[in-house]
């Protein structure tokens, strides 16, 4: 009875691909159960891009799986998703299975285990083909091809017998895009499909969607925290904010005339792109820098290889490197994945060992160097690392985290004595001090992330390698770590090696911007130089590639990187 | 073991009155935290393991008590035992063909076989867990070598690693302690490479943690390391081990018996040992004097089996069964934990 009363409502509205009504959904937790998503009403237009955009824990991924009825186990879910004439969430297994692939089809974040790494990818996608039983094994091999073809794989006729591992990570989120098209369904879900991706795949993923979407003619859902990646995509924005969705427009309306409190938050926490000469030089670049004395760090032709297998040649990760790092400094190292910035910044504190040229760390070489004679100069450095869920022992409270520093350096004889240090530094950090018998997963990705912070400025450093230290946070929370690090920075003056692939904030924090390309450094610069008169072309493509939350000024960007790349080619 | 009674504990954190603090230390215990998780049929299995467990623990205190005689008594005040005499009033098990009370020497084989299994435990955890610390850790030669030693010694089989370990031990059979530790020790040595690997694995992904290479960039030492950041977090799948193993210590403990390189009948009652005698009275219809040895084996090894597989099961939120929610949604929500 439920399904014919649904399709009659969808004859009312033929040109809605799918409809949300009152959707709730709450987890079963080992305490109270968890209500993920309380009353959301959505509805997408097939040809339309609906961004769901919030921040974590706000319920919008778990919105979107729903239309796929893709929910865990300890979920329950009430309400109506009307998909096609049926309501997925009253749906059997069985009617769901016919659903997923020829109606709705997912995009998934990261593409390298979204793949089968021992089937070949046209398998993969003809098993989509056959599991709906329209298609038989040649016919489905070719309509891989076809597909393939369309998404842009290059030979695909060739491509087809090709294993996951034989395409880079962009390709691969091409072929996670294939595999959703193959049954050419109306609606499409992708959860933060470009997220895994580097900033220039990113411009292509996009322009590939937006393809999907105009030549396809299917409905999009775009989840992601990105707003740059909604101004460059999106025709509608639903913001959605702890399980309820507090406003929705569209997407120009809602950039330049934000209406809910939260939607205002969100958009001013974005970091922005200055490209072009302005007077909003970094706050602290005043400062005075002593350019006398001798760099904290000097690298000179530096060389990290990890060595290869029996018989093969090692990998080089980075590749005659030269920079220095004057006291009081903030040096930004920008790259995409795999470019060695991270690397760097491990060698610089020893954790990964230099190979070769001359990495100068407080006057210690690290070449070929002894943890046992680097070891008094490590109170001297600080390090920050990326995810804060995984850099704190699970089982020490946030004081003893923070004091463990001060043990170890014998700057207090016991945790007591510590504990006025602790709460200090809590407090320059803008912790309340009780926090400090609170355990690291009672808090959140900020808080951990600031209490990172303290932990690595408890010795009062010299030195501190910060290696992408808010990646992992939501853009509202990014911009509060951000404020708390370039205020310690100011009043403390400890020189800063800023690891990052995010452009924007990069060009918030550093006096100078070094951009790493594949192990070399092809710019190195002055912040504001880089950002604005970038020499090398791929400088000037990374910098072209950024989406930056305005719809308007977004789209003007897009046609001169579309330009640009076929200025390239 | 911890005893039955935990199972009668309120689960309603709310009732204590506590909110966003840390529980109190007893209750966040492995198989405590366990128990208070526990719903439907895996708290059924759980409980129905401690019960089990929990007797044989008490039968092995209380066995002075409980047994009506000594487990080496051949004869009380009205002369000599009856040989294979069937069960009686006096005789509540019967007896066996050299003339023991079958129940006493169930009960106090309960005995053996606890005193065995924590001695047995103890020694291979310390050993497995230094060995593979220190091995996991440092890693290079020492570790290659290591890891050698443990596929060898996995390589043999363990009953007959036992025997061999057990004979260079105490050249056979021997008298209560030294029986016991030979038991132990043989079971030990099969068991060091399970805790060894299980905790080399552990440490060798926690040393690739940010949190331990945080611990190494601020500069503390290794020892430091290994007992502050690495050991407290490795040994999180010890106590699943431990059921397992303690269930694998009695089946090779009786095996050891039952092969006659176990523990004298005048030196203490042991399961192993009555089935062996026990297996001529099979075909002639005597049925009491294997069907109790090898019932508290089963039962004994049963329990402490349910306790390990429902821990399994309650350590992973993957195969937790939980109470569903209420269906109509409050609006008080709290933050999601990973699910979005």
């Amino acid at each position: 009875m439920a399904a014919a009363q649904n399709r009659r409502t969808t004859e009312e509205a033929p040109d809605v691909a799918v409809d949300i009504r009152d959707l709730r959904i709450s987890f079963a937790t080992d305490g109270e159960p968890v209500h993920a998503v309380e009353g959301v009403s959505l509805h997408v237009r097939p040809n339309e891009v609906l961004a769901v955009v919030g921040e974590s824990g706000s319920g919008k991924t778990v919105t979107a799986k729903s239309i796929l009825g893709l929910l865990p186990e300890s979920a329950s879910a009430s309400g109506a998703v009307v998909l096609a004439g049926n309501d997925v969430v009253q749906l059997s297994p069985d009617q769901l299975r016919q659903v997923r692939g020829r109606d709705v089809a997912m995009v998934f974040q990261e593409p390298a285990t979204a793949l089968n790494p021992v089937y070949t990818v046209g398998w993969q996608i003809a098993e989509g083909l056959r599991a709906h039983g329209q298609h038989s094994r040649k016919q489905a091999r070719a309509r891989a091809v076809e597909i393939l073809g369309t998404v842009g794989i290059p030979d695909p006729q060739e491509r087809v017998d090709h294993y996951p591992h034989q395409f880079s990570g962009g390709q691969k989120q091409r072929i996670v895009i294939a595999m959703a098209l193959a049954l050419g369904p109306k609606v499409i879900v992708a959860d933060e499909p470009t997220t895994a991706l580097d900033v220039t795949v990113q411009a292509e993923i996009l322009d590939l969607l937006r393809r999907v979407r105009d030549d396809f003619g299917g409905a999009i859902v775009l989840i992601t925290h990105n707003m740059g990646v909604v101004a460059d995509l999106a025709d509608r924005v639903a913001v959605m904010y702890q399980g309820e969705v507090v406003e929705e427009a569209g997407v120009r309306e809602l950039f330049a005339d934000p209406r809910h409190e939260y939607t205002q938050h969100l958009l001013s926490a974005v970091p922005r792109l200055t490209t072009a000469a302005s007077d909003s030089e970094p706050a602290h670049s005043a400062q005075q820098q002593d350019e006398t004395a001798a760099p904290l760090v000097d690298a000179r032709d530096l060389e990290i290889v990890y060595p290869g297998r029996l018989g093969r040649p090692g990998f080089r990760a980075v590749d005659g490197v030269n920079f220095t790092l004057a006291p009081g400094e903030v040096l930004g190292l920008v790259g995409e994945s795999g470019s060695g910035k991270t690397t760097i910044g491990r060698a610089i504190v020893g954790l990964t060992r230099a190979t070769g040229g001359s990495l100068s760390v407080l006057g210690h070489e690290m070449v070929g160097f002894r943890e046992r004679s680097f070891r008094p100069l490590r109170s001297r450095v600080g390090f920050v690392f990326q995810d804060p869920a995984t850099s704190f022992n699970p089982l020490l409270s946030v004081g003893e985290a923070v004091a463990e520093p001060l043990l170890i350096h014998g700057r207090a004889a016991d945790a007591r004595e510590a504990a006025a240090s602790v709460r200090q530094l809590l407090d320059a950090v803008h912790l309340p001090t009780h926090y400090a018998h609170r355990y690291p997963h009672e808090l959140s990705g900020g808080q951990r992330q600031r209490v990172s912070l303290a932990r690595a400025l408890a010795l009062e450093p010299e030195l501190l390698v910060a290696d992408e230290p808010t990646s992992a946070l939501d853009v509202s929370v990014q911009a509060r770590v951000l404020e708390v690090f370039s205020e310690l920075q100011q009043r403390l003056g400890f020189a800063t090696l800023f690891i990052s692939h995010d452009l924007a904030v990069v060009g918030m924090l550093a006096d100078r911007i070094g951009v790493l390309y594949r192990g070399e450094l092809v710019e190195y610069g002055a912040g504001q130089q880089v950002l604005t008169d970038p020499q090398h072309p791929y400088t000037q493509r990374l910098l072209a590639s950024v989406p930056v939350p305005d719809p308007v000024e977004q789209q003007s960007r897009r046609e001169a990187l579309a330009a640009h790349r076929a200025a390239e080619d | 073991m911890t005893s039955a009674s935990t199972e009668e504990t309120p689960t309603d954190p709310v009732a204590h009155g506590e909110t966003a603090g840390r529980e109190p230390r007893w209750k966040r215990l492995p198989l405590v935290w366990h128990l208070r998780r526990s719903v439907g049929l895996q708290r059924g299995m759980l409980v129905a393991g401690l019960v089990l467990s929990a007797l044989f623990v008490l039968m092995a205190l209380l066995a002075p008590l409980i047994a009506p005689y000594s487990f080496n008594q051949l004869s009380g005040p009205d002369g000599s035992f009856p040989r294979q005499a069937p069960p009686s009033a006096e005789f509540w098990w019967g007896t066996t063909v050299g003339g023991y009370d079958v129940f006493s020497r169930v009960i106090w084989g309960a005995q053996t076989a606890v005193l065995t299994v924590i001695l047995a435990v103890i020694l291979s955890i310390f050993l497995g867990i230094a060995l593979g610390l220190i091995s996991g850790y440092l890693g290079g030669w020492l570790d290659r070598v290591l890891v050698t030693l443990a596929d060898a010694i996995y390589a043999f089989p363990s009953l007959l690693l036992a025997i061999v370990v057990s004979i260079v031990i105490s050249g056979g059979e021997s008298g209560f302690l030294s029986g016991i530790l030979a038991a132990a020790i043989s079971i030990t040595v099969v068991f060091v490479p399970q805790y060894f690997r299980v905790i080399r694995a552990e440490t060798v992904r926690l040393k690739a943690e940010p949190f331990v290479e945080s611990a190494r960039v601020l500069g503390a030492s290794t020892p430091r390391i290994l007992s502050r950041h690495v050991l407290r977090n490795a040994t999180r799948s010890l106590p699943l081990i431990i059921t397992l193993n303690a269930s694998e210590a009695i089946l090779t403990l009786a095996g050891l018996g039952f092969l006659g390189f176990g523990i004298n009948p005048t030196a203490a009652a042991e399961w192993g040992y009555d089935l062996n005698r026990a297996i001529a009275d099979v075909s002639s219809g005597i049925w009491w004097t294997g069907i109790f040895p090898g019932a508290a084996i089963v039962l004994l090894v049963l329990g402490i089996t349910l306790v390990g597989e429902s821990v399994n099961d309650l350590s992973d939120p993957r195969l937790r069964i939980r109470r569903r929610p209420r269906r109509q949604p409050r609006r008080t929500a709290t933050a999601m934990k990973g699910a979005a």
